[in-house]
C-alpha cells in the first residue's frame, strides 16, 4: 500500500501501520538499485585492471575499490528501506538491478542482449516478485 | 564474447557463499537479541563478514572474463539459497508464492545459462 491509504490498518510495534510502505522507503529502494547497478559495472572495469595477486594493485584498483563502496551503499539503502516498508512491494524493485545492469553492461562492454536473455530476466524478476510476496515483512 | 563456464561455476559458488553469509548475519543478530554473550553473537557475526569477503574475491574473479548479462543473473540464485536457508535453519515456512517464486528464478537462471554471448 503507498502513502495515504493508512486509515483503520493495523498498526506495527513502531506505531507505523503493519502493512504500509512509505514513499521514502520506495526511494531509497530505487536509488539501492541505481547504485548496485552502478557498483556491477564498476566492479567488471575493475576485474578487467586485475593482474595476478597483486595487493598493492588490487587497493590502488579505482573502479574495484569504487564498486566495493557502491555496494557498501547498496546495502546501507536497502536495510534504511526494510525499516519502513513491505518486502512485498520493495523486492520486485530492487529486481530492477537486473535489468539496469542488462541495458548498462551492453554500453560499456561488449556484450549483448538477446531473446533469450530478456525471457530469463523477465523470469527471474517475477520470481523476486512472488518471493517478496511471500515472506514476511 | 563467450562466457567461459568456469565463470559461471565461481559466480554460482559466490552466490551460495553469499547466501550462507546473511544466514550467519541473522544468527549473530538473533543471539545479539537474545542477549547472549558478546563473543557468542560477535564469533557468528564475524564469520557472516569473513564469508561475504570470499564470496567477492570469488565474484569479481568470476566476473573477469565474459558477459555481466549473463554472469550478474546468476546472483539470483542466492534468492533460492535464501529461502532454504530461511526454511531449514530459520523455521520459516514455505508458502504458495515461495515455491512459485523459486521456481521461476531457477528456470529464468536456466534460460540466461543457455543463452550465448
Amino acid at each position: 500500500m503507498i502513502d495515504g491509504l493508512s486509515d483503520s490498518v493495523p498498526q506495527n510495534e513502531s506505531g507505523r501501520p503493519a502493512h504500509y510502505t512509505s514513499l521514502a522507503s520506495i526511494g531509497l529502494i530505487v536509488l539501492s538499485t541505481v547504485s548496485g547497478a552502478a557498483a556491477q559495472i564498476l566492479l567488471r572495469f575493475g576485474a578487467d585492471a586485475i593482474e595476478g595477486a597483486n595487493l598493492i594493485g588490487i587497493i590502488t584498483n579505482v573502479p574495484l575499490i569504487g564498486g566495493y563502496a557502491c555496494l557498501a551503499m547498496n546495502v546501507v539503502l536497502v536495510v534504511l528501506a526494510f525499516r519502513g516498508g513491505q518486502l512485498s512491494i520493495l523486492y520486485p524493485i530492487v529486481a530492477l538491478t537486473f535489468v539496469w545492469v542488462a541495458i548498462l553492461s551492453p554500453m560499456y562492454f561488449r556484450d549483448v542482449i538477446s531473446i533469450s536473455k530478456i525471457a530469463g530476466l523477465t523470469l527471474i524478476v517475477a520470481g523476486v516478485s512472488f518471493i517478496g510476496a511471500g515472506s514476511r515483512s | 564474447m563467450t562466457t567461459p563456464a568456469s565463470s559461471i561455476l565461481l559466480v554460482l559458488a559466490a552466490s551460495l557463499l553469499g547466501s550462507i553469509a546473511m544466514a550467519l548475519l541473522k544468527v549473530g543478530a538473533d543471539r545479539q537479541r537474545r542477549t547472549q554473550p558478546p563473543l557468542r553473537w560477535l564469533s557468528a557475526v564475524a564469520a557472516g563478514i569473513s564469508l561475504f569477503l570470499a564470496s567477492s574475491v570469488l565474484y569479481v574473479l568470476g566476473i573477469k572474463d565474459g558477459s555481466l548479462t549473463i554472469l550478474y543473473p546468476m546472483v539470483s540464485t542466492s534468492y533460492v539459497w535464501g529461502l532454504l536457508w530461511s526454511r531449514w535453519f530459520f523455521d520459516e515456512p514455505f508458502n504458495r508464492n515461495k515455491i512459485v517464486g523459486l521456481t521461476l528464478v531457477v528456470a529464468g537462471v536456466f534460460f540466461i545459462g543457455l543463452s550465448q554471448g
